[in-house]
C-alpha cells in the first residue's frame, strides 16, 4: 500500500500527470457538487419534468456567457411579476373593479426576445376575471391584444402563439413589437410600457399578472428542445460517467485477473476453460448484445453496467495477465510460500494477485475514458438511461433535434467537451502511472 | 617500455532521477603491452563503467564524460564518435561485455555473429570472413562444426567461447574482458581461464580483466586495480597485491576470500560501498576503514609505495 | 541427539517427463537418479556439484516440492508423505536469488508473518515477538530500522539475512539452502555464510548446503557430499575430502579452484575435458567416464560404480577403489 503511495507521490512530479490531476478534481469537484446540490431522485425528477417544471425558461438558449464573447447584445428572460408592476384599482361597482397594472421593460438587447407570454393568475369563486394587454413600444405605437377570460387559477397566454396577433402584426409578434419600425432587422431600444387591464367581478376575486419575455441565453449552460437546464444535465452527468466508467473498469479489470490467476496457477483443465472462455468472450461483440438488451430488456444504465461487466469477466486481457502469472508464479517467492505451507487460495490472492497490481493499475485508468464513451455511444444510439440526465443523453437529444442544424452548437459541444475532457484526464495520468510502475518505460 | 594504454583523469557520470552517479571519477593509470590487469572491487564501485568509458560506449543518460585515453601514443579522445568507431572499437579494443553471453541474438547462428565485427570493419569477402571464424573458433576451443548452431544449442562455457571468438576476431591489442567466468562453473571456469592465457601468449595480447572474484583473478593478473566507488585505490604489481595488500580496502577484500588449502579466519567488510551520487568527502572508504584515522577525512592523495604501487590512503603519505 | 539421523533418503529418483510439443514423449530428465545419504540431527552437509547436476530438484524434493519418482524419504524415522503440512514447519528453505525469494510487495514484518500465519502459530503479541526475535537473530538491527522495510530498500545481504529469519521463524529442525551466497558480494558472502552457522549450531539445526563453490565449504559444514550428473559420487567428512580426495571428479573439482596466489598466472591447470553429460542420456556405466583420465575401460564404460567406503566415513563411487 505505502508502494502504491510512494507512486502517487511520483507522479506528481510529471507536469502531465498535474494536468491529468487537476482535470479529475475538477470532474470530481462536479460531480460531487451535482450530488450534494441536486440529490438523485431530485435531479430524476428536474430532467423527467418536462414543459411544466420548466416554463420559464427559454426554448434552446444559448449560455448565457456568449453574450461576452458576441459583439450583439443578446437577451437573457425578463420576467416582471407583480412586484414589478403599478396597480392600480378602481372600483367600477359593488362588484366590479378594474385592476390595471404597468410594467416598464427596458430593452437594451440586440436580438429579439425568443418568445412572449404573460402569466395570469387569478383568484375567484365563480366568475373569472377579463383580461387585455396593452402594449407600448419605446417609439409610442401602441398594439392592444390578448382579450380573453383566464380560465383556472394559473393561466399561460402565449403571445407568441396568439394566432390573431400574429394576423394582425403580420408577423411574430415578439419582433414585430421589438422592432425598430425603419430598420425592421434591428431591435428598437427603449423602455416598453405594457399595461395589463383586467375587470374582476367579484369582491373577493384579485389577479396577478407576469410578464416573460424569453431571452436568447440562459444560465451557465442553456437550455434544450424542452427548455430544461442543461446545466443540471453537464453536472449529472459528471458523477454518471465516473460511476459508470470507473465501475465498468474496475469490475471487468478484478474479475479479469481473478480468473486469469486462478487459471494460470492451477494450470491443466482449469487453465484450459479460462482460456476457452476467453476465446469464446473474445468472438462475442459487446456493442450488440448491449443494444439488444437496451432494446429487449432495460435501458437503466446500471443494468447496462451489469450486463457489461458480466459480459467481460473474462476479457481478452485474460491472455496478458496469464502471460504474467504464469512468470510469476515460477517465482522463488511462490515456491518459498509452498514452502512454509501457503494453499492455492492464498497464493493467488495474497501472491500471485498483488504483484500484478502495479502493472494494472496504468490499465485500468486507461481503460476508463473507453466505458465512458461506450456509455455516451449507447445514449446517442438512443438506449440512453430514460430517466437519468447524462451527457450522452444530451449529445442524442441534440442530435435529434438538429442541434447542429440550427446553429445550436453549445448543446453537442459542452457535454462532447466534458466527455474528452474526462478521457484526456484520465489518459494523461494512466500514461503516467504507466512510466512510473512500469519502469522499462521510465527514463533513467 | 611506451605504454600501450594511458588514461589520464577519466571520469564518467550518469544522470539518474536520483542524482548524478560519478561511476568513474577520475581514474588515471598506465597499461604496458603484453600485460593482462585484473579490476577488482565489489560490485557497483564502476568496474564495467570503466570498460564502457574505455570504449566509449556512453548510455544515453551519460552526464560527463572526460579525460585522456592515450592508445600506443594516439589520443583517442580526440577521435570524433564515427572516427573512433571505425579505427579503435573492435579493432583495436575489443570488449567482452558483463553477461554477454546472454546476450546472443537467439536466431542468429553463433557463426555468424561472430563475424560481425569483421563484416563491420574489414571489407572482408565471405571466405575470408569463414576463415577467420573458424581460426577464431579454434583458438578459443569451440568445436568448428558449432559455426551453425544456434545460441540455445550451446552451454554456458561454449557460449562464453564464443563471446570470447568474437572479441579476438578482428585481431586487436587489447582485450577488455568484463567478468568472463562469473556465471560459469569451477571447471569450465579453469578451462576457460586455461584458453584465456594461452591465447594472450600465442597472440601477444594485452588483457584488462574485470571481476569481482579475486581468486579466479589471480589465474591471469600481472598488474592488479583496486577499485573504490569510482576511483582507483590500489595500483601494481599483481604479486605485491595478492601478497601484501595494502590499500585497508585491499587488505579487507583479501581477508574476504576463502581458500580452500589454508585454514584462515574469514574476515569481512561490514557495511556497504557508499551511494555513487554522493559519496562520502574525504576518503571514501573511511566509513568503513578500520585504521581511520582524524586526516581521513581530507581526501587522500595517490601516493606511490616504495615498491612502484600506487595507493590512495592516508596512511602511506 | 547429534547421532540421530534427521532425515534420510533411500534411492531417491526424481525424473522429469521431457515432451515435444507438449504431448510427443521424448524421454526423461534425470535430474536426480538414485541418492542415498542420512543428515543427522544438528549436522551441516554441503552438496556441491556443477549446475544443472541435480542439486535445486535434489533440495525441492527433500523439501517436499516434489513428489519423488522413486525411493524414499524419511523425516525422524517418517515417511514423508504421510507427514503432510506438519513437515513445512519443519524444514526452513533458503533460495539463491534473495530478492526473488522475498515478495517485493510485502515489507519485512508481513513476511515473516505469512508463515506464523499460515502455520496458526502464536497469538498477534507472540507472532510480533518472534519477528523481533529473528530479526535480532539475523542481525538486522535495530529491528525498527529494518521491520517496515520492503525487500527493494535492503541491499542483497540484508535480504538474504530476511530470507534466513523467515527460514527460521517456524523453529524448524531442517535447513535447506540452495546456493545461498551465490548471488551475493565476495564480500557479503562471508558474512553471511557465518551467520548460517551461528544459527546452525545455536539451534542444532540439520542444513542441507547447497552449493557449486567448494571455496567456502571448509567455513561451513561437517561433511560434503560431492555430486555429479545426477549422482552422489563421494561422502566424506570435510577436512577427509579436502586433503584426501579419491573420485576423480573430485580431485578435478579441487585442482581447479584457485587460491589467490600470483604464481597462478604463469601455470596451466589440469583440467578434464568437456562437459558434464546430459542428463536425458547419461553414458551408462560411470558417468563420468567420458572424461576420467583413469578410465578402466571394459568395467567403467559399462558396470555403474557401487558406492565403496575406503574409509570409515568416506564413501566413493568409483571403480579405482573396488
Ligand atoms: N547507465 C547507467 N545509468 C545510471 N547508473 C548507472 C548506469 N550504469 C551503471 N550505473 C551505476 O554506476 C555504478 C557503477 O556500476 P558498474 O560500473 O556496473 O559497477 P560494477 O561493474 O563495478 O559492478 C553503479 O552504482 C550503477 O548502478
Ligand atoms: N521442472 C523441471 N522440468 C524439467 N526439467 C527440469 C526441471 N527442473 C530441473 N530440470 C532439469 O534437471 C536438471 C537439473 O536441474 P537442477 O536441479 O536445477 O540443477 P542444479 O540446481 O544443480 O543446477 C537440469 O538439466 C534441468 O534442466
Ligand atoms: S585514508 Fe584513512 S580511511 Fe581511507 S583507507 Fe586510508 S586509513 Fe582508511
Ligand atoms: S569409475 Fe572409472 S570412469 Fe568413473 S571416475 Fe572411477 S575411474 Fe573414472
Ligand atoms: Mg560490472
Ligand atoms: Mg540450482
Amino acid at each position: 500500500m505505502r508502494g502504491l503511495l510512494a507512486a502517487l507521490k511520483e507522479i506528481t512530479r510529471y507536469p502531465s500527470a498535474m494536468v491529468g490531476l487537476f482535470i479529475l478534481a475538477f470532474i470530481l469537484a462536479l460531480a460531487a457538487y451535482a450530488v450534494i446540490t441536486i440529490p438523485y431522485g431530485e435531479a430524476i425528477r428536474l430532467w423527467r419534468g418536462g414543459e411544466a417544471t420548466w416554463r420559464y425558461n427559454p426554448r434552446t438558449a444559448a449560455p448565457a456567457w456568449i453574450d461576452y464573447l458576441t459583439p450583439k447584445k443578446l437577451l437573457r428572460t425578463v420576467i416582471l411579476g407583480p412586484e414589478d408592476a403599478q396597480k392600480e384599482v378602481k372600483v367600477l361597482s359593488e362588484r366590479t373593479r378594474r385592476l390595471i397594472f404597468t410594467y416598464t421593460l427596458d430593452y437594451e438587447a440586440d436580438v429579439f426576445p425568443s418568445e412572449l407570454a404573460v402569466v395570469f393568475k387569478s383568484q375567484y369563486e365563480k366568475k373569472p376575471p377579463r383580461v387585455e394587454v396593452i402594449w407600448r413600444t419605446p417609439d409610442g405605437r401602441e398594439f392592444s391584444f390578448g382579450r380573453q377570460i383566464p380560465s383556472g387559477k394559473v393561466h399561460w397566454y402565449t403571445v407568441s402563439q396568439d394566432r390573431d396577433l400574429i394576423a394582425s402584426l403580420r408577423g411574430a409578434p415578439e419582433e414585430v413589437l421589438f422592432q425598430d419600425p425603419n430598420a425592421p432587422e434591428k431591435t428598437l431600444k427603449g423602455i416598453h410600457t405594457i399595461t395589463i387591464k383586467a375587470y374582476v367581478f367579484e369582491p373577493e376575486a384579485d389577479l396577478e399578472a407576469e410578464v416573460v419575455v424569453y431571452g436568447t441565453v440562459y444560465g451557465i449552460a442553456g437550455t434544450d428542445h424542452l427548455r430544461r437546464d442543461i446545466w443540471v444535465a453537464l453536472l449529472w452527468g459528471a458523477p454518471i460517467a465516473l460511476a459508470f466508467g470507473l465501475g465498468a473498469s474496475f469490475g471487468i479489470t478484478i474479475s479479469s485477473i481473478v480468473f486469469a490467476a486462478i487459471g494460470a496457477w492451477f494450470g491443466g483443465w482449469v487453465d484450459a476453460v479460462v482460456q476457452r472462455l476467453t476465446e469464446i468472450r473474445m468472438v462475442i461483440p459487446t456493442l450488440p448484445i448491449l443494444i439488444m438488451v437496451g432494446l429487449f430488456y432495460s435501458k437503466s444504465i446500471w443494468v447496462i453496467l451489469a450486463v457489461l461487466i458480466g459480459l467481460n469477466l473474462i476479457e481478452s486481457t485474460v491472455k496478458q495477465y496469464r502471460a504474467v502469472f504464469l512468470q510469476e508464479k515460477r517465482t522463488p517467492y511462490i515456491e518459498a510460500a509452498r514452502s512454509y505451507g501457503a494453499r492455492h487460495l492464498r497464493i493467488i490472492f495474497r501472491y500471485l494477485i498483488p504483484r500484478v497490481i502495479p502493472w494494472v493499475i496504468p490499465s485500468f485508468v486507461l481503460a476508463v475514458p473507453a466505458y465512458v464513451f461506450l456509455e455516451a455511444s449507447l445514449s446517442v444510439l438512443g438506449l440512453g438511461d430514460p430517466v437519468l440526465p447524462t451527457w450522452g443523453k444530451l449529445l442524442s437529444d441534440a442530435f435529434s433535434h438538429g442541434a447542429l442544424y440550427h446553429g445550436y452548437y453549445y448543446w453537442v459541444l459542452e457535454p462532447a467537451f466534458l466527455l474528452m475532457l474526462t478521457g484526456f484526464g484520465f489518459t494523461l495520468i494512466g500514461y503516467t502511472l504507466d512510466k512510473v510502475f512500469n519502469p522499462k518505460l521510465r527514463e533513467i | 617500455m611506451e605504454p600501450l594504454l594511458r588514461v589520464e583523469d577519466l571520469r564518467l557520470y550518469f544522470r539518474t532521477t536520483k542524482g548524478i552517479v560519478q561511476a568513474v571519477d577520475g581514474v588515471s593509470f598506465e597499461l604496458a603491452p603484453r600485460t593482462a590487469m585484473v579490476v577488482v572491487g565489489e560490485s557497483g564501485c564502476g568496474k564495467s563503467s570503466l570498460a564502457k568509458a574505455i570504449l566509449r560506449l556512453l548510455p544515453r543518460n551519460t552526464h560527463t564524460y572526460s579525460g585522456k585515453i592515450f592508445l600506443d601514443g594516439t589520443d583517442v579522445m580526440a577521435l570524433n564518435d564515427e572516427q573512433f568507431r571505425r579505427e579503435v572499437r573492435w579493432k583495436r579494443i575489443s570488449y567482452v561485455a558483463q553477461a554477454a553471453m546472454n546476450a546472443l541474438n537467439p536466431v542468429i547462428k553463433v557463426g555468424t555473429q561472430v563475424a560481425e565485427p569483421l563484416f563491420i570493419h574489414n571489407n572482408l569477402t565471405k571466405s575470408e570472413a569463414v576463415n577467420r571464424v573458424v581460426e577464431a573458433f579454434q583458438l578459443v576451443g569451440v568445436p568448428v562444426d558449432f559455426v551453425d548452431r544456434y545460441p540455445f544449442e550451446l552451454s554456458g562455457g561454449m557460449r562464453q567461447r564464443v563471446v570470447i571468438a568474437m572479441a579476438l576476431i578482428t585481431s586487436p591489442q587489447l582485450v577488455i574482458l568484463d567478468e568472463p567466468t562469473s556465471a560459469l562453473d569451477v571447471l569450465t571456469q579453469a578451462n576457460i581461464m586455461n584458453s584465456l592465457k594461452r591465447i594472450r601468449e600465442e597472440l601477444e595480447l594485452t588483457y584488462i580483466l574485470i571481476t569481482h572474484d579475486i581468486s579466479t583473478s589471480s589465474e591471469l593478473a600481472l598488474d592488479a586495480m583496486v577499485m573504490y566507488a569510482g576511483q582507483i585505490v590500489e595500483l601494481g604489481k599483481a604479486g605485491h597485491f595478492f601478497l601484501e595488500p595494502l590499500h585497508p580496502y585491499s587488505q579487507k577484500l583479501m581477508a574476504s576470500v576463502p581458500t580452500l588449502r589454508e585454514d584462515k579466519d574469514l574476515e569481512f567488510i561490514p557495511g556497504q560501498p557508499p551511494s555513487l551520487i554522493n559519496p562520502p568527502t574525504g576518503c571514501r572508504f573511511a566509513p568503513r576503514c578500520p585504521k581511520r584515522f582524524t586526516t581521513c577525512e581530507k581526501e587522500p592523495p595517490m601516493v606511490e609505495y616504495k615498491d612502484g604501487r600506487k595507493i590512495k590512503c592516508h596512511l602511506y603519505v | 541427539m547429534q547421532d540421530q539421523v534427521l532425515i534420510s533418503v533411500r534411492n531417491l529418483h526424481k525424473w522429469f517427463e521431457l515432451r515435444k510439443w507438449g504431448f510427443i514423449h521424448v524421454g526423461f530428465v534425470r535430474a536426480v537418479d538414485g541418492v542415498d545419504f542420512d543428515i543427522r540431527h544438528g549436522e551441516a552437509v554441503t552438496f556441491v556439484g556443477e549446475s544443472g547436476c541435480g542439486k535445486s530438484t535434489l533440495a525441492r524434493t527433500i523439501l517436499g516440492l516434489y513428489q519423488p519418482t522413486k525411493g524414499e524419504i524419511l523425516f525422524q524415522g517418517k515417511k514423508l508423505q504421510k507427514l503432510g503440512r506438519w513437515y513445512r514447519a519443519q524444514v526452513g528453505y533458503i533460495q539463491q536469488d534473495p530478492y526473488g525469494a522475498l515478495p517485493p510487495f510485502m515489507n519485512v514484518r508481513r513476511i515473516l508473518l505469512e508463515p506464523m500465519v499460515i502455520n496458526r502459530r502464536g497469538t498477534r503479541t507472540e507472532r510480533e515477538r518472534r519477528i523481533r526475535e529473528v530479526l535480532e537473530e539475523v542481525k538486522l538491527t535495530p529491528v525498527e530500522d529494518f521491520i517496515g522495510k520492503f525487500p527493494h530498500m535492503l541491499s542483497g545481504g540484508q535480504q538474504q539475512r530476511v530470507v534466513i529469519a523467515r527460514s527460521i521463524v517456524l523453529n524448524p529442525k531442517l535447513l535447506v539452502a540452495d546456493e545461498p551466497v551465490s548471488m551475493l558480494d565476495a564480500s557479503v558472502r562471508v558474512e553471511i555464510l557465518q551467520l548460517l552457522r551461528g544459527v546452525q549450531e545455536a539451534h542444532q539445526l540439520g542444513v542441507a548446503y547447497i552449493t557449486h563453490d567448494l571455496s567456502t565449504v571448509r567455513y561451513f559444514s561437517e561433511r560434503i557430499f560431492v555430486m555429479y550428473a545426477a549422482k552422489l559420487v563421494e561422502k566424506a567428512p570435510v577436512k577427509e575430502l579436502i586433503s584426501n580426495p579419491l573420485h576423480p571428479y573430485t580431485q578435478a573439482l579441487l585442482d581447479a579452484i584457485p587460491d589467490p596466489d600470483p604464481e597462478n598466472a604463469h601455470k596451466f591447470k589440469e583440467v578434464p575435458p568437456g562437459e558434464p553429460p546430459s542428463l536425458l542420456n547419461p553414458p551408462p556405466g560411470c558417468r563420468f567416464h567420458p572424461r576420467c583420465k583413469h578410465l578402466i575401460e571394459g568395467l567403467c564404460d559399462q558396470e555403474v560404480p557401487p558406492e565403496f567406503e575406503v574409509k570409515p566415513g568416506h564413501y566413493v563411487s568409483c571403480w579405482l577403489y573396488k
